[in-house]
């Protein structure tokens, strides 16, 4: 199964990447842009088994290795059956 | 008096810094290989500048794993004086040995190029080889330099004495244009409540003798070493 993890600066963190896109995306003429804020995005394949352990495992995964917690959040999704894979 | 300098996939100044240490000492460094699960014996540690793992992930996010990490935190944790230079700064601050994080240059540039510093007044040995106030010169070269920690922990770092050095101008005016990656509070460089860690962005190691431009570093290395005697 697939996990995707989410990882973005948090709140209050100066994000120059970001406001580099935001210069460029209203260079383009995009002017309704606000603002940009850049992050990353994990997917990882996962040895199919119960989802609320995988999920357990992915945020520990987040917390110790995929996300910084003095400058970055995270969020942890694992689509469901019938969801797009 | 045994110096121990962690190599890592991806490190580059290892050498530098043994080339300081030998220079400074007459003795030769040993290098501790990021596998090892031991010091071999090392009194002080350096972990050097480069670019363990390729920078993936985060800048340090993974050398901070290595097997030999563990011996470095428990050193440390003991009151062993390690050094932390450039991405060797960034791993001790992913390993939790030192707050904040070092974060992409605001000017998003690759940086290289001598920097002024304010010594600060943090009372840790690894600096006692300078005044407090006093202005030194040494090179930077990093992209991702600038130094984050949220309010409260600035406040604390501050509080405690534990800012090592600050970007200033020749004269020590700190801040301003002088700041060359936007670091919080003008900040170069931090030490650990004890004052036996000390993390820093600029390479002492560059300026450690005249042939290199500059010897404003050597004091560094000659208080470290003279502290692990």
């Amino acid at each position: 199964m697939k996990a995707r993890v989410y990882v973005t600066l948090r709140q209050g963190v100066l994000d120059p990447q970001g406001r580099a896109v935001l210069h460029a995306l209203s260079s383009l003429g995009f002017d309704q842009v606000r603002d940009a804020r850049i992050g990353k995005y994990v997917e990882l394949e996962i040895a199919d088994g119960p989802r609320d352990e995988a999920e357990k495992a992915v945020r520990e995964m987040a917390r110790r290795l995929l996300a910084n917690p003095v400058i970055e959040d995270f969020r942890v999704e694992i689509p469901g059956e019938g969801e797009a894979r | 008096m045994r110096v121990g300098i962690v190599v890592f996939p991806g490190s580059n100044c290892d050498r530098d810094c043994a080339r300081a240490v030998a220079e400074v000492s007459g003795r030769p460094a040993a290098w501790i290989w990021h596998k090892d699960r031991d010091l071999g014996g090392a009194d002080l540690v350096i972990v050097p500048g480069g670019f363990s793992y390729g920078d993936y992930l985060r800048c340090g996010a993974i050398a901070r794993f290595s097997p030999v990490m563990e011996e470095v935190v428990a050193f440390a944790r003991r009151g062993g004086p390690v050094i932390g230079i450039c991405n060797g700064f960034q791993i001790l601050t992913e390993a939790g040995l030192l707050p904040g994080a070092l974060m992409r240059n605001v000017g998003l540039k690759f940086i290289c190029q001598d920097v002024h510093l304010s010594v600060g007044d943090t009372g840790s040995p690894l600096l006692g080889g300078y005044r407090p106030g006093q202005v030194v010169r040494m090179p930077v070269a990093h992209a991702d330099g600038r130094f984050h920690a949220d309010a409260e922990t600035l406040s604390r770092i501050e509080g405690e004495g534990r800012v090592a050095f600050r970007y200033c101008d020749a004269e020590g005016r700190v801040g301003g244009p002088s700041n060359p990656n936007g670091s919080l509070a003008a900040i170069a460089g931090i030490v650990s409540p004890g004052g036996n860690v000390l993390g820093m962005m600029p390479h002492p190691e560059r300026a450690a003798e005249a042939i290199l431009g500059g010897t404003d570093g050597r004091a560094l290395f000659v208080a470290a070493l003279s502290r692990a005697a």
